[in-house]
């Protein structure tokens, strides 16, 4: 295992994050647009952790850093989902695009 | 004379008092104005009766300390100081119970007797002044009085705008007085009269500095006592009650002018120039204004006129260094002047009209105003024994003196006008039949009669405190302990006293041919000479000339600037508002309600700086 180089962490955290900004930016549902943004949260974690473990000064912090991050995603997409229901309940739809509500 | 600062007190209390409970006073508001000028005439006359014979009084104290220099404020009893006090206080409580009988049944009567409170204020303020920044600001205060009393009957139009065309000429030449004021400062770092004379005595200022400043202060005083060319204003203040005119373009504010000449004179003996400038306007007002008089159909306009030439004879006498004989014509003539002033008001409250035209045979129907107006007249023609015939005999004894020549011939014309066009209006207002009918004619209540009796009086006898027979009492007063005024009295050749008797003689006979006996046709005069007669009824153009010229070309300015501030100031301001307005709505419409969207632009942000970090190391 430790001869991975760091790079190939932090590549797979890169394609996952775009792969999740891409989702976030593109998909008109808005359940695949929370998921696309646990993608990019989770590749957050794994530089977290990468960088915990072979950073310049290896540390636990980091781990424990990425086990708060996902507690508090897993807070963040009932909160997220259960407000995508109460917009479903009231407009009859999920999709992003329609709900411009907030503008000028 | 410690206390002589408590003079202008009185009339200020007035006006304070009347400010304040003049709605509940009502016509009770003419007592205690009156009261107050009284107590103001009694201090004068002390004041006066004790600087007779005691030496001169001045009080002051510091009343402003800029860095080095100290203002100071104060006051000051001198011969001329003391003699205005009595002069502007006195005509000053008769205009005050004048106004009682004028003014009755007028709406805004309390108004009216806080505003003579202000004036008189100011007017005495002046008088007192040790210095010319006190000075200045009582001439503004005065300036102030004048217009509130001529716009007093603000609803009329003209009387709107005579007020307006009062402060504003007056102001055009408050200018020059200032700014001679503050080239006096500069010159000699003081605003004290005493230090001034003193510097100009030592040498201090060059010829030209004090020829200048004497003609800047000069500029002042010819705006304020209406002579040539800021004249224009005097005869329309006459829109204002009568006694006001009696009061303000008699006594005090129009003599203001020849006043402040006067306390400034050591200034102008100084320099050649100044006081050649000084008689010259003064000559040529006078036969100018005189000129006027002439054909003037409105009783008051020609009392205008009159006041308007008179203050030209002592300027001309203060020119010609006859100092004594300016401030004795302004004596005299502030009291038969503001008899005649008074008279008119009567004659007027009388027939309930200014036009002379309309008048006529009032002498049997008017018994104590017919006989008053005549004492003015006489006095004011110079015929002999009333007191204008000694006060403009020293004028002309002055200008002649003064190898004046022209200028004496331009006075002796002029006393001719003056004769003639005084006896025209009194025969035309007093003599033959009724032109127009008007009921119920009747002599004014004696409010207003006794206030012109004691006009009358002094109007025949003011003259004997100086003349050349019974001594020269008021000449060698003025002057004592101060060789700049010149001499007590002049000795001028006796033949000027018989010129001048038979000049206003034969302007008296002349009139009285044409107006009173009708032996000389008026229209066939007319007629003859249409264009003088023209040019005389239209005030020589003067108004009609400053209406195409200043009042034109302020417009035209004035237009002008609107269109900078339309097109440039404005112009600006909208382009600038509409950059900002066309960012704003295209800055709303970025923001569309459209999640994706912002965080697309969030994150291509972010890219270009990651970019320009990646490319510049992170040093900018």
């Amino acid at each position: 295992m430790s001869n991975i180089p760091v790079s190939a962490f932090l590549a797979l955290a890169l394609i996952l994050f775009c792969i999740g900004l891409y989702g976030a930016l593109t998909k008109r549902n808005t359940v695949i647009v929370l998921i696309s943004i646990e993608l990019m949260l989770n590749a957050v974690n794994i530089n977290l952790v990468t960088f915990s473990k072979y950073g310049p000064a290896p540390s636990i912090n980091g781990q424990v850093f990425a086990l708060f991050a996902i507690a508090v995603a897993a807070a963040e997409a009932a909160v997220g989902l259960a407000i995508l229901i109460a917009l479903y309940r009231n407009r009859k739809t999920v999709n992003i695009d329609e709900m411009n509500q907030l503008k000028h | 004379m410690e206390i002589a600062w408590l003079i202008p007190l009185f009339p200020l209390l007035s006006f304070l008092v009347l400010l304040l409970a003049g709605r509940r006073l009502k016509e009770a508001s003419a007592a205690a104005g009156i009261l107050l000028t009284l107590a103001s005439l009694a201090l004068s006359v002390y004041v006066l009766i004790e600087r007779l014979s005691g030496p001169t009084f001045k009080a002051e104290a510091v009343w402003l300390t800029i860095g080095d220099l100290q203002l100071t404020a104060g006051f000051e009893v001198n011969q001329l100081n003391a003699l205005m006090l009595v002069i502007v206080s006195l005509v000053s409580f008769l205009v005050h119970i004048y106004s009682k009988g004028y003014m009755h049944g007028d709406e805004r009567f309390p108004v009216y007797y806080a505003y003579l409170g202000l004036f008189t204020f100011s007017m005495l303020g002046l008088v007192l002044s040790p210095n010319l920044l006190q000075t200045y600001i009582f001439w503004e205060l005065v300036g102030l009085g004048s217009f509130l009393l001529i716009g007093f009957y603000f609803y009329k139009e003209s009387a709107k705008h005579a007020a307006m065309k009062a402060f504003i000429m007056t102001r055009i030449g408050d200018v020059g007085l200032l700014i001679g004021m503050i080239l006096l400062f500069w010159e000699t770092g003081s605003f004290e009269y005493d230090e001034i004379f003193a510097a100009v005595r030592g040498g201090e200022l060059s010829g030209t500095m004090i020829t200048l400043t004497a003609i800047l202060i000069f500029v002042g005083a010819v705006g304020k006592s209406g002579q040539f060319p800021l004249h224009t204003w005097l005869p329309d203040a006459m829109e204002g009650p009568t006694p006001v005119s009696a009061l303000i373009h008699a006594a005090t504010m129009v003599a203001a002018g020849v006043y402040l000449v006067a306390a400034t004179f050591p200034l102008f003996a100084a320099s050649e120039a100044a006081m050649m400038t000084v008689a010259i306007i003064g000559a040529f007002t006078a036969i100018f204004a005189a000129s006027i008089g002439l054909v003037q159909t409105d009783i008051k306009r020609v009392l205008a006129y009159s006041t308007v030439s008179q203050l030209g004879y002592m300027m001309l006498a203060l020119g010609s260094a006859g100092y004594v004989a300016g401030v004795f014509h302004l004596m005299t003539h502030a009291f038969f002047k503001a008899l005649l002033f008074l008279a008119a008001g009567s004659v007027i409250h009388a027939v309930h009209t200014q036009d002379i035209e309309k008048m006529g045979g009032l002498w049997k129907k008017l018994r104590f105003t017919g006989p008053l107006f005549l004492i003015g007249t006489l006095a004011i023609s110079g015929v002999p024994l009333f007191s204008g015939f000694f006060s403009k005999d020293e004028i002309l004894i002055a200008a002649w003196e003064h190898g004046n020549t022209t200028l004496f011939w331009l006075a002796v014309i002029a006393a001719f006008f003056t004769a003639f066009y005084m006896f025209r209006l009194f025969f035309m207002v007093f003599m033959g039949e009724a032109r127009s009918h008007h009921k119920a004619v009747h002599e004014s209540p004696g409010s207003m009669v006794w206030p012109m009796a004691v006009l009358g009086i002094l109007a025949i006898f003011a003259g004997y405190v100086n003349t050349p027979w019974f001594g020269t009492f008021l000449g060698d007063w003025l002057v004592e302990g101060n060789s700049a005024l010149g001499h007590g009295h002049v000795e001028g050749p006796a033949w000027i006293m018989i010129v001048a008797t038979s000049v206003s003689l034969a302007g008296i006979l002349l009139a009285y041919l044409i107006y009173g006996k009708r032996a000389i046709s008026r229209d066939g005069l007319i007629t003859s000479v249409p264009l003088t007669y023209n040019v005389l009824k239209n005030k020589y153009y003067i108004d009609e000339l400053y209406h195409y010229t200043f009042v034109y070309g302020a417009k035209a300015v004035s237009l002008f600037l609107r269109f900078i501030e339309l097109f440039l100031v404005e112009g600006i301001m909208k382009t600038v508002a509409a950059l900002v307005q066309t960012l704003g709505k295209t800055g709303s419409k970025i923001q569309s309600g459209q999640v994706q969207t912002y965080g697309a632009i969030a994150f291509a942000g972010l890219a270009v700086l990651m970019l320009i970090f990646a490319l510049t190391g992170g040093y900018l």
